[in-house]
């Protein structure tokens, strides 16, 4: 299958990106690792007139703590995630989403910024960056601002950045003593969506659970939290009852769509089961466990 | 529409050729550049089968534009028997019967050889996930693993005699 015709610009800066973007605003896509995109111009889902590829801009490329935060490049290829240390030590949630987006091929291509850009509620990224908390750095010819991620995604493919804004990092706030996360994704086969899957952080004091957030993955129009399963979790301790409720919730209150991967009901249990797993994981992690 | 002049380094050898926009790296390399061992198969970005190393990287060249490659390093299955020789991947997958209808193997072998060099002694989990990007609907993949086993231990071997 062959795509529509577009003109093509590959920026080296990005300040010539933004320039691009500008001239063009409504035209144009911006084509970060692609690995959405080209497919579904295959398709013929998208027949954007101008694209402008930002593959060339390797300033930013990087993963790295500075202040009070990760900051990740958006243009980091999701295998640079598998395989940094840092990300491996101390964000297990991001670790173990990296490692089950797509497949091998595709990490070595795809980005961390044009999965969450893209907002489907379908992709990983959405869950955990909800999860976590994280901010999302955009640029645009005024200037350069952030945009917490509970406020980013506003529809299915849509999100807050304006047409002549890049998003161009995100953040991730560092994780305070006594936290832990954990991505639990069941899939059909390596480099499906998946049927349902819940990112889970938190942060336990004492005994008790002090904070708690849940991004859920496929069932819903727009990538949500489960802030009722939250709500189960927050002053409690943790025990099987408590795990339960919680998994029971999110199921209650997410919204899936029956397809070819299950029907309603089916997807509901099975995220009241992500849910579960997620929250055992990351309760395990937070007191220090693998 | 836009044409434009892309050169790139294939097997070695630097090639300079104008391609429209759309073109895909796929198409480039098997209709403009005639190499032919580099298969398509599900035009879905899920089976593999077009899998080529990018500077080292194996990715699924369905899913980048030629125009992208523009500068790149590129290997695909036809530059692995250098002087008539079998690579030892290749010769993992004769020796071990990694193949029965051989459509997936070039991207599998390519797939494979791109994750040897970032991880040259794998546990057979290792290998699994290392080829979990590529579908193979004859052998039910434990032949691949082995053929791939046999490429690494032959690889290591190599590498150690050569020190």
């Amino acid at each position: 299958m062959i795509p529509g015709a577009f003109d093509y610009h590959s920026p080296r800066s990005l300040d010539e990106a933004l320039s691009l973007l500008k001239q063009h605003a409504g035209d144009a896509k911006i084509l970060a690792g692609g690995q959405s995109l080209i497919p579904a111009m295959r398709f013929r889902l998208a027949m954007p007139a101008i694209l402008i590829d930002i593959n060339r801009l390797n300033d930013l490329r990087y993963v790295e703590e500075r202040g009070d935060h990760l900051a990740i490049g958006a243009m980091t290829r999701e295998h640079s995630l598998e395989d940094s240390s840092i990300v491996k030590s101390s964000y297990p949630l991001l670790h173990d989403t990296a490692v089950v987006i797509a497949d091998p091929l595709v990490r070595n291509q795809a980005t961390v910024g044009g999965n969450i850009a893209h907002a489907d509620p379908a992709n990983d990224h959405p869950a955990t960056m909800l999860a976590y908390n994280a901010t999302v750095v955009a640029k645009g010819p005024k200037g350069e601002r952030t945009i917490a991620i509970d406020d980013f995604f506003t529809g299915l493919f849509e999100n807050a950045m304006a047409d002549d804004e890049i998003l161009t990092e995100i953040r991730i706030p560092k994780p305070a003593a006594k936290s832990g996360g954990a991505y639990t994704k069941l899939e059909r086969k390596v480099g499906d969506y998946a049927i349902s899957a819940a990112a889970v952080q938190v942060r336990l004091d004492g005994d008790k659970v002090a904070e708690a957030r849940i991004g859920l993955t496929n069932v819903s129009a727009v990538p949500m939290r489960a802030k009722g399963a939250e709500a189960e979790l927050v002053g409690k301790s943790i025990s099987d009852v408590v795990v339960e409720a919680a998994g029971k919730a999110a199921a209650a209150e997410c919204d899936p769509s029956p397809d070819l991967r299950g029907g309603v009901d089916y997807k509901r249990d099975i995220t009241r089961v992500m849910v579960k797993r997620s929250i055992q994981r990351a309760v395990a992690r937070a007191k220090g466990g693998k | 529409m836009s044409e434009h002049e892309v050169t790139l380094t294939i097997n070695g050898e630097k090639v300079t050729r104008s391609v429209e926009a759309r073109t895909l790296l796929v198409h480039f390399i098997r209709e403009d550049l005639s190499l032919t061992g580099t298969h398509i198969g599900c035009d879905t970005t899920s089976c593999g089968a077009c899998t080529v190393l990018i500077c080292g990287k194996p990715i699924k060249s369905c899913t980048m534009f030629a125009v992208q490659a523009d500068g790149a390093e590129i290997e695909t299955i036809e530059s692995l028997a250098a002087g008539g020789e079998l690579h030892p991947l290749q010769e993992g997958f004769w020796e071990k019967h990694g193949l029965q209808c051989g459509y997936c193997t070039p991207g599998m072998i390519m797939s494979a050889k791109g994750f040897l060099a970032e991880n040259p002694n794998p546990t057979e989990d290792e290998i699994r996930h290392g080829i979990s990007g590529n579908l193979c609907r004859c052998t039910g993949y434990n032949k691949i693993v082995e053929a791939i086993q046999f490429a690494a231990e032959k690889l290591e071997a190599a590498n150690a005699g050569g020190e």
